[in-house]
């Protein structure tokens, strides 16, 4: 065993001190009828050879490609001091903060995290984390559930489809209905829809949008919020958050939740994850938001510390009445995050949002150039759809030609015809020029 | 904006008296005493705390991690979808940001810097292979809707983890989706739900947990939208087998029981509560939170569970980062493996890897996240796995299991042990006779610990032992820390009867005392105050 410390001597003396002469006699408690006999799994490997297993395996992804694929998790600069932070033994192998008198820097970190995810919500309870923005998003519509004790929620179609589907089968247990709403021909969700769902039919527990969207849309979300309102719902805005260095907060445009993706703020995208759930609500709702929360406090003494709190929501104190079975979060996703935040500062993250906005713009110009004019008219930052014949082939030849041409939206949308032909690009602040030249040139070679 | 973080007591003679206990309680630990001498004092309370990102913020400070793009940049996002004024973000130079972390870091204990008992939780080294792993760009750059063709490598890892898990759990197939324990628990649940309605059996809202089980285990039955029926212990501490037989019934879903159980005790009657549970037509999930004890040694699926989740965190060394990330993937057997979440990794017969396309599998129950898994944290249980081989996860339950014993029997000799030995990976010790005797409680003897540089085991959990302590050792540590830590117990056990207020001011070498822990529930402060003023970034 690799990292055990025990000598032939140390076993000798602790089963001497046991009174029993072998190990065996500790698993005389399995019946023998289902005590197993080993593992069927390959021999143990030095970590030399290990190291060298695992090189292979990660040189078998192809991750030079020229990239264009977001939809839903980005691209982003990490600035190097992010990793050195997380990469710490200290936050990297304590647990949840059970006990605050020796755990102050976890609890800090997340109170810090809360912090600046609500400067950038507009929101002021911000939840220490959740799985990703799909389990945010299904959690976001549990809270309008509970807080209205309705059981319909409507989300738009144009919401990421894995949030969609994680939500349905997060709402699959209970009574509950989700709906979706279709979208207008410029990519915004139809909000003549929305007031018709919300005025006929049982009444309805929360709406949802994306903002942007998965189309990459800007959507209306004022207008949506005051609509749901108007409905005695919920409204949950499903945001990323780098967008909200420029974009209207959901604190501005009254949504009553914002959940979404963490992972653009200093996490890797990792084929998946570990990422990082953000949920963040009004004060009101404060005794609805599922997940560890950290407030400020004092010691006996009057020393300023932090510790969890609203205890009284978790499955832990509550059980079956718990306001979800959420335990383990991304405490260390969320630091990456909080890391970020401070080293990047208010104008970098500007700039970076801007930075992106600027790429996507030369990319609309150059892939129109080439033959593939944007899908939508709507205004977006970072992200949007083009149109072109036969997108999943077009797809798979320009990979062939080392570009990654972003999502073939059929893949989502498979009974949309209008979408059979789109492909969904985005553009951030690490696209290069080159990159776009290349996505062009090798574009305007597949479609001659 | 520089609030003290030190405040004068009100009294002078209350503090002055204070502080001498606070003196005495420092000066009653034990040196510690090396060849060369002793390590002199131990760290005083309250020097190292900081001041948060706001407070160090100055306008104009740091900035420049990348170009600035083109002034019109914007110009397309009209007006009225843009925010009214810049997020008030702090300010700060990298080294700022750098100090401060290091500095907050300091305050936390963790498995790196010291010995870390606590029950359930599994805190054994994380082995750094894993983390190098984890970092290799050819992974942690991979998107995750990158083309099955330019993501060979991960989904080779990934397929082979399937199969590795699927062998360690005696099970026919697994999800990596999970994203944590209590996720698996929802997604476990969700499949048991999926089963029974695929056949036709409507009337099953009841899911039965016994009384000592993980408080996910009911929250998830309600979340997934049944009612929950406990059950009580036997006093040897396994299920009733007779309440269970009486909680059974044509309304039973499932069966959720974690084995070993949170007391560290196998379930001896593991065949009678299965044949029950299967005779009354419901189905056995277990809560794999404790397999660290059994790998190798009982196979969940072979011995007839329906489904189990594995928590990769406690049982295969990923890191625990201070509250997660976890992995929670679950294993269930052929009857199940039709509704599990899509996509799962898949081999063709050409030897290549891919996902399962959209709608390959009907009856699965969807997506519980986005994307495939927490492939970083798997990637790091693959490693775990691949270092200790099949030979050597069995090596890992007998030290783990041996270690919990040897623990065991050196914490009985002041503290009680409620259940009949031999105990699994972890063990329940009560203070319910010192509290008895001394006033001392649990809590107590837990902040003392601080004192003598551990972290606490898990205290007040199980419920169903009064002033519990669940303490679980793993295999990583050695004899002489399960011997340091043994006599800390001991000498707190001592201080409990002679000197009782020592303890009742634990922890004094900790960063901060005990906490106000009502007032923060009572008024809740989330977040740091708005910055104003010369504070505020300057608008772009």
């Amino acid at each position: 065993m690799p990292y055990g410390p025990h000598t032939t001597d140390d076993r000798a003396l602790m089963l001497a001190a046991l009174g029993i002469d072998s190990v065996a006699v500790l698993f005389e408690d399995i019946p023998a009828s289902v005590r197993a006999n080993g593992l069927d799994l390959p021999p143990p490997e030095p970590e030399l050879l290990l190291s060298h297993r695992l090189e292979r395996l990660a040189a078998r992804n192809q991750v030079g490609l020229a990239g264009f694929l977001g939809a839903g998790v980005y691209r982003h600069f990490i600035p190097a001091a992010v990793d050195q932070v997380v990469s710490r033994g200290e936050f990297y192998t304590a647990y949840t903060p059970y006990q605050p008198e020796v755990s102050q820097g976890t609890l800090q970190t997340i109170f810090e995290y809360q912090s600046l995810l609500a400067e950038l919500t507009g929101l002021p309870v911000v939840s220490a984390s959740h799985y990703d923005g799909a389990a945010a998003t299904a959690e976001a519509a549990l809270m309008t559930i509970r807080a209205t004790g309705r059981d319909r929620v409507l989300v738009s179609r144009a919401v990421h489809r894995h949030y969609v589907d994680t939500t349905r089968t997060y709402l699959s247990g209970g009574r509950h209905r989700l709906e979706e709403l279709p979208t207008n021909p410029d990519g915004t969700t139809d909000l003549g829809a929305l007031e018709r769902a919300l005025s006929e039919g049982e009444p309805v527990a929360g709406v949802m949008l994306g903002q942007p969207n998965a189309f990459g849309v800007l959507e209306e979300m004022a207008e949506a919020a005051r609509l749901t309102h108007g409905a005695g719902a919920r409204f949950v805005a499903i945001v990323e958050p780098v967008s909200l260095a420029v974009l209207a907060t959901p604190g501005e445009y009254g949504a009553d939740i914002a959940a979404g993706e963490g992972q653009p703020l200093g996490i890797s995208p990792q084929y998946g994850g570990p990422y990082l759930g953000v949920l963040a609500t009004t004060q009101e709702l404060i005794r609805q938001i599922p997940g560890r929360l950290v407030g400020r406090t004092l010691d006996l003494e009057g020393r300023r510390a932090y510790v969890m709190t609203l205890r009284a929501r978790e499955q832990d104190i509550r059980r079956d009445k718990a306001a979800s079975n959420i335990c383990t979060n991304q405490a260390l996703c969320a630091l990456a995050a909080t890391t970020y935040l401070a080293v990047i500062g208010p104008h970098g993250l500007r700039d970076v949002a801007a930075g992106g906005a600027a790429a996507a713009r030369r990319l609309e110009k150059a892939l129109a150039a080439a033959g593939a004019p944007r899908l939508h008219s709507a205004p977006y930052l970072n992200e949007f759809c083009v149109r072109v014949p036969d997108a999943r082939r077009v797809h798979g030849e320009l990979l062939d030609r080392g570009v990654l041409a972003g999502l073939a939206l059929a893949r989502w949308y498979p009974d949309d015809p209008e979408l059979s032909d789109a492909l969904l690009v985005c553009a951030t602040e690490v696209t290069t020029h080159e990159e776009i030249e290349r996505f062009a040139t090798a574009l305007g070679e597949v479609l001659a | 904006m520089t609030e003290t973080l030190e405040r004068p007591a009100a009294a002078q003679a209350a503090e002055a008296e204070a502080a001498d206990i606070v003196a005495r309680a420092l000066a009653h630990l034990p040196d510690r005493v090396t060849p060369e001498g002793t390590l002199g004092p131990r760290r005083a309370v309250g020097a190292m705390l900081q001041y948060t990102l706001a407070e160090l913020s100055r306008a104009g400070r740091g900035g420049d991690k990348i170009p600035h793009p083109p002034k019109d940049a914007l110009d397309g996002i009209p007006m009225s979808q843009r925010r009214a004024e810049p997020p008030a973000l702090p300010e700060l130079n990298e080294p700022e940001v750098i100090r401060h972390f290091v500095n907050l870091s300091h305050l936390n204990y963790s498995v790196d810097g010291g010995f870390y008992p606590l029950g359930s939780c599994t805190m054994k080294y994380n082995p750094k292979i894993n983390e190098w792993a984890a970092r290799l760009p050819g992974f942690a750059a991979l998107h995750p809707l990158a083309p099955d063709a330019a993501s060979q490598g991960t989904l080779e890892l990934l397929f082979e983890l399937q199969e590795m898990l699927a062998e360690i759990s005696g099970m026919d197939a697994v999800t990596l989706q999970p994203a944590a324990g209590a996720h698996g628990e929802l997604t476990g649940i969700l499949l048991i739900r999926a089963y029974h309605l695929s056949r036709g059996d409507t009337e099953r809202q009841e899911v039965i947990v016994p009384d000592s089980s993980h408080g996910t285990n009911p929250a998830t039955a309600s979340m997934a939208g049944f009612r929950t029926v406990t059950v009580p212990s036997a006093p040897d501490g396994g299920v009733d087998l007779d309440a269970l037989r009486a909680a059974l019934g044509p309304k039973t879903a499932a069966v959720m029981l974690t084995n070993p159980s949170t007391l560290g005790l196998f379930e001896r009657r593991i065949h009678e509560l299965l044949d029950a549970v299967h005779d009354a037509g419901a189905l056995a999930y277990m809560d794999g939170a404790n397999m660290n004890a059994v790998l190798g040694k009982f196979r969940p699926g072979s011995a007839g569970f329906d489904v189990m989740h594995f928590n990769l965190h406690k049982t295969f060394s990923t890191p625990h980062g201070g509250g997660g990330p976890g992995a929670g993937p679950v294993a269930v057997r052929k009857h199940l493996a039709p509704f599990l979440p899509s996509p799962m990794i898949v081999r063709d017969d050409d030897g290549s890897y891919r996902l399962e396309r959209e709608a390959e599998r009907p009856a699965s129950i969807g997506r519980v996240r986005a994307y495939q898994g927490s492939a970083g944290v798997l990637v790091r249980a693959y490693t775990y796995i691949r270092a200790h081989g099949g030979s050597g996860l069995v090596e890992v339950s007998e030290d783990a299991v041996l270690a919990a014993n040897y623990l065991r029997k050196r914490v009985g000799e002041a503290y009680e042990l409620p259940y009949d030995g031999p105990c699994k990976h972890e063990f329940v010790a009560t203070a319910r006779p010192l509290r008895d005797a001394t006033g001392i409680r649990t809590l107590d003897v837990a902040k003392r610990l601080i004192d003598y540089g551990y972290h606490p085991p898990t205290i007040y959990f199980p419920l169903i032992v009064d002033e519990c302590l669940l303490i679980e050792p793993t295999e990583t540590e050695s004899l002489e820390t399960l011997d340091a830590f043994a006599d800390a117990l001991l000498a707190i056990a001592d201080e409990a009867r002679h000197s009782p207020e020592l303890i009742h001011a634990a922890p004094v070498t900790a960063p901060v005392r005990r906490l106000d822990e009502a007032t923060a529930a009572r008024k809740p402060e989330l977040h740091w105050r708005p910055m104003t003023g010369a504070e505020t970034p300057c608008p772009s």
